[in-house]
């Protein structure tokens, strides 16, 4: 991890093109600068018009933001994802594996291979949960793995989202607007489609179905409501896997089932995709002020009569804290070396850890056990002297709040900027279905980019934009 | 399908109807306006009334005056029957059953609205005024022609069927119960042509205009004019045919049930009971009375409707 | 010993009820020292939806109120067989692990008055300590029918020095766990000698010590539960374990009977 040395997936030592950009950059050579400018506007048009837009918390429902598409497409070779796709199945296999022995027998902590106080004193652990085992031992359906690059094969793992992963509507809006803009380049290049998600999640979903189902499953998707930021990507889902959008209004407990409002009567369902949060989805069980959720759902799910996708609970093995024990995690559960790396990662509530953290506070990015989002991180080198002092303190203050981890030099990809191809960095997080049969990634994914020269910062809160994301064929 | 789904595209083609209706009512009155030669300001009292907005209007301290009158019309978000107001209430609902209307309808009302947001953005000047609305018509127009073009036609279908035939029926009745004095055949000064302003003021509120020119030549009057307006199931304005349309999309609905809906029911007494007359049986029964009653039915319908197809719980 | 149990609660409401879900726990299991002959749980005006078991080993059932109703009756009886175990329960069983039972609850937090409290006790977490800590609890907080509020957390108790069997027990979780014993709420019936009907349900506390396991501790009454005492359910607070918790929409003007009968056979 030297970081002077910046990987660029496009251009290699001496400005020598890698491999799987050769078909673009013929493509991009013979292209018209001002011509490009005009569709990276009308990409724009495009989003706004689709919706694709996020609500800005807190503001009123005439504040709806584009996230920034860069119209530069990041490559990825076929063989560099099959290796890439082969550790995200491990890991996956591994997550799910991980909560069901945390709300059973809790082996791996009586092997000695995490600590209990990991568990025990996890806000992430759900009580709720003991004892309960979902259809075919899947808690978490649908997870998107948080990856960055560093180097030609280097990938790392920087966070596993195994509770609701969001920004699956953006990879398919990036290649559906791809397509429609620069329908050439795909003639040109054999790009992997990603356009079967849709149909793919539902399945997966499918098969997932309690043994209570009569018939084809009953699938649905739960939002929040139209005011929740990621609406569009709810409401694109239900869409495009061709089922109902439900809100917790919809829903009630229907002869031991939780069954939807319709107009002719109430319809029970057998499995939901839930957009809302663990905390809100039943107001009987968890926080009695939540509108969102569906009174007794919970009891509904233990009894066995519904699935709920992803899993209540499954923000334990979501947690930074959990996220350093991780290589153990898919060593104990699946007895292989786990193929894809974990950034190294200081434990602050250690004593030996959380000096090293004070004394390279500057060389580090810290982050919050719980947080998302960027948020209430430091990143250690572009901070200033005033940022790392009140850091230090908070540090001090809650030690057990933090993890650190290394800068890592995240590579960089072209974007079209106004002065022609400009690197940034990016990150990847592909989109990954899991059922009882198996575990499906989606070739490509959501590829993020710090659209502020040497930014290293790539959420959509805080200026990030979004690219399409290709793999070839091999 | 939801219920709360059936209720957002019942009150998205509702609200798009309404849109419609409300530029089209600016557009008589400017017209209207333009051609009287006493006090132009006059005549949007009763405009403002047509739109059922008057009190409203009232309520918020401002003279009224053809300036006032359009802008309160056109783009206050006060009044929830503006043009804007509207169409930004139908993408809403558009946003909340996003999954039950197809790409091409959603692009298209997403569109009208932010060109509406556009284009009302500040205060429309007076010779801005019709292209402005023809603008507006033509974005709303543009949805209409996405769901005949692309929406299968089932439930979903029906229910939007629903909205805009409430809406329209009760805005036709709704004018004509503003303007019916002067449909009265007591009233109206013997000899008069269809250029009696009056006339001509329903008429085209109601797009009647130019049909009831082809159907009658200039030769008719007062009781042709309701027979047009009430009864005649060619226009598409009319009480009677928007009547038949509610009555046909809650057939549909109705398919393979046992036992009829409520509403259908009260739909069927409406149809029986008051457009299937002679017009001169109208003017017997009186004027002003039947259309109140058949406002009166028009909004149990819409309250049956919800309840028969559980828009709430 | 055997008992006859019958457990009758009755709501009326001024306004009807247009949407409502409760969940019971009032269904004993068969343990060492109770055996289950017979049970069953009647609803009238409302609908039994489904039971399940949640993860302290409770039978849980959620019922729904009828349509617009105005009452609901909840009715539980059987008849349970006892052997006196001195208060021993035996080894833990999960699901939930041991070290979910060290865990604070709101109700059960541990502030500085439970711990200037534990200082005065001085008691450790050995069976002869928590025996102290009881008698303790006991003598600092009178018991007080109506003195209490059931949403009072064990520092609320210490401070105003008087509640029922629930806050006795919800001080003795507090200090347990403070001391680092696993603690659990029960929630039961006790037969008492000089009458059969009762208005309430009767609450005590378990704990758990090395070599025994679980322990029960009545502290209102100052004893070990014996073969008066049937466990009907446990969890780390009165909110885990309580016979009733529900939500509803509308019925406005509630009015709440309660009526238990516990009668040796």
């Amino acid at each position: 991890m030297d970081k002077t040395a910046v990987f660029d997936e496009m251009w290699g030592q001496d400005e020598r093109l890698r491999d799987p950009y050769v078909g673009f950059q013929e493509w991009f050579q013979g292209e018209d600068v001002a011509r490009l400018r005009a569709k990276q506007r009308e990409a724009d048009t495009l989003f706004r018009l689709t919706g694709i837009t996020f609500n800005v918390y807190g503001r009123a429902e005439a504040e709806e933001r584009l996230i920034p598409f860069d119209i530069i497409p990041r490559i990825i070779s076929g063989p560099e994802w099959a290796r890439l796709s082969r550790g995200i199945e491990q890991r996956v296999r591994a997550i799910n594996a991980f909560i069901h022995d945390i709300y059973h027998k809790q082996e791996i902590v009586k092997a000695g291979r995490i600590p209990q106080e990991m568990i025990s004193r996890n806000d992430a652990f759900l009580p709720q949960m003991i004892g309960v085992a979902p259809p075919g031992g899947i808690y978490t359906h649908i997870v998107g793995i948080d990856l960055v690059r560093t180097g030609p094969g280097e990938f790392y793992v920087l966070e596993d989202n195994a509770r609701t992963p969001s920004g699956v509507s953006y990879m398919l809006e990036n290649r559906e607007t791809m397509l429609q803009m620069f329908p050439e380049l795909f003639s040109r290049n054999r790009v992997q489609p990603v356009q079967t998600y849709p149909t793919d999640l539902r399945q997966s979903l499918a098969a997932c179905a309690p043994a209570c189902t009569e018939g084809k499953p009953v699938v649905a998707v739960l939002t929040p409501g139209i005011y929740n930021s990621a609406y569009f990507e709810h409401a694109f889902l239900a869409d495009q896997m061709g089922v109902e959008l439900v809100e917790g209004h919809d829903l009630r407990v229907v002869d031991g089932r939780v069954a939807m409002r319709t107009t002719r009567g109430y319809t029970p369902i057998d499995v939901l995709y839930r957009r809302v949060d663990d905390d809100f989805l039943d107001p009987l069980n968890f926080n009695p002020d939540s509108q969102l959720g569906v009174p007794g759902i919970m009891d509904v799910y233990r009894a066995g009569n519904i699935t709920i996708a992803n899993a209540p609970g499954t923000g334990i093995a979501d947690d930074k804290a959990i996220y350093s024990y991780m290589p153990e995690i898919v060593e104990f559960y699946t007895g292989e070396r786990p193929l894809l790396r974990n950034v190294p990662t200081f434990r602050c509530s250690e004593a030996d850890d959380l000096a090293y953290v004070l004394d390279n506070l500057a060389d580090l990015v810290v982050k919050e056990v719980h947080g998302s989002g960027g948020y209430g991180m430091l990143i250690g080198p572009t901070a200033s002297k005033k940022e790392l002092a009140a850091f230090r303190a908070k540090l001090k203050a809650r030690p057990g709040n933090y993890i650190a981890q290394p800068t890592l030099s995240l590579s960089t990809v072209p974007i079209f900027s106004r002065q022609g191809l400009a690197p940034r960095h990016v990150d990847l997080r592909p989109f990954v279905l899991a059922s009882p049969k198996g575990i499906r990634v989606t070739p490509g994914g959501l590829t993020r980019v710090a659209l502020k020269k040497g930014s290293l910062v790539v959420n959509s809160s805080q200026g990030g934009g979004t690219k399409d994301t290709w793999v070839l064929e091999d | 399908m939801l219920g709360k789904t059936a209720n957002g595209l019942f009150w998205m083609y509702r609200y798009l109807e309404r849109a419609e209706n409300t530029a089209r009512l600016i557009e008589t009155g400017q017209r209207i306006a333009l051609t009287r030669l006493n006090d132009r300001d006059e005549e949007w009292g009763p405009v403002l009334q047509s739109a059922g907005t008057l009190t409203a209007f009232r309520a918020q301290d401002e003279d009224l005056n053809q300036e006032t009158a359009i802008n309160w019309m056109l783009r206050a978000r006060g009044n929830p029957s503006s043009v804007l107001s509207c169409i930004e209430a139908a993408r809403q609902n558009a946003r909340l059953v996003r999954a039950a209307v197809t790409g091409e309808v959603w692009e298209a009302v997403n569109a009208a609205y932010m060109d509406a947001r556009d284009l009302l953005a500040r205060r429309v000047r007076e010779r801005d005024l019709p292209q402005v609305l023809r603008a507006i018509r033509q974005s709303t127009s543009l949805v209409r022609g996405m769901t005949h073009g692309t929406m299968l036609r089932n439930e979903i279908y029906d229910f939007a069927r629903l909205g805009t035939f409430l809406e329209r029926a009760d805005n036709t009745a709704r004018i004509l119960d503003v303007k019916y004095y002067v449909l009265l055949p007591s009233a109206g000064s013997v000899g008069t042509s269809i250029d009696n302003v009056q006339w001509e003021t329903i008429l085209r509120s109601l797009s009647a205009h130019g049909g009831f020119r082809m159907e009658y030549g200039a030769g008719a009057g007062p009781l042709e004019i309701t027979q047009f307006l009430i009864l005649d199931k060619r226009m598409p304005r009319s009480l009677a045919f928007c009547v038949d349309k509610l009555c046909d999309n809650l057939r549909y609905l109705h398919k393979g049930d046992r036992t009829l809906m409520p509403s259908l029911k009260q739909v069927n007494h409406l149809q029986a009971m008051y457009l299937s007359h002679d017009v001169n049986a109208i003017f017997d029964f009186g004027l002003h009375e039947f259309i109140g009653q058949i406002l009166d039915h028009l909004g149990q319908v819409a309250r049956q409707i919800e309840i028969d197809y559980r828009f709430y719980e | 010993m055997r008992l006859k149990i019958q457990h009758a609660t009755e709501y009326r409401f001024d306004q009807p009820v247009s949407y409502g879900l409760q969940q019971l726990r009032k269904t004993p299991k068969t343990s060492p020292q109770q055996h289950i002959i017979s049970w069953q749980t009647r609803v009238e005006n409302g609908q039994k939806e489904l039971s399940f078991e949640d993860h302290f080993h409770n039978t849980v059932e959620l019922i729904s109120f009828a349509r617009n109703a105005t009452a609901l009756s909840v009715i539980s009886e059987g008849e349970v067989e006892l052997t006196d175990t001195s208060g021993v329960i035996g080894p833990h069983r999960g699901p939930a692990p041991l070290w979910l039972f060290r865990r604070q609850t709101g109700l059960t937090q541990a502030k500085s008055g439970v711990r200037a409290f534990l200082r005065d006790v001085g008691a450790d977490g050995g069976l002869e300590g928590l025996h102290d800590l009881a008698s303790a609890i006991r003598s600092s907080v009178r018991y007080e029918i109506g003195a209490s509020h059931p949403g009072w957390s064990a520092e609320d108790v210490l401070e105003a020095g008087a509640g029922v069997c629930q806050d006795h027990t919800h001080v003795f979780l507090s200090c347990a766990r403070e001391l680092g014993v696993p603690a659990r709420y029960v929630s039961g019936y006790l037969m008492l000698d000089d009458r059969t009907v009762q208005d309430a349900m009767h609450a005590w506390a378990e704990a758990h010590v090395e070599g025994l396991g679980w322990v029960g501790f009545d502290i209102s009454n100052g004893i070990s539960p014996d073969a008066r005492y049937v466990r009907v359910a446990t969890g780390l607070d009165y909110g885990d374990a309580s016979p009733v918790s529900g939500l509803r929409v509308g019925g406005d003007g509630e009015l709440l009977d309660v009526r238990i009968d516990v009668a040796q056979q």
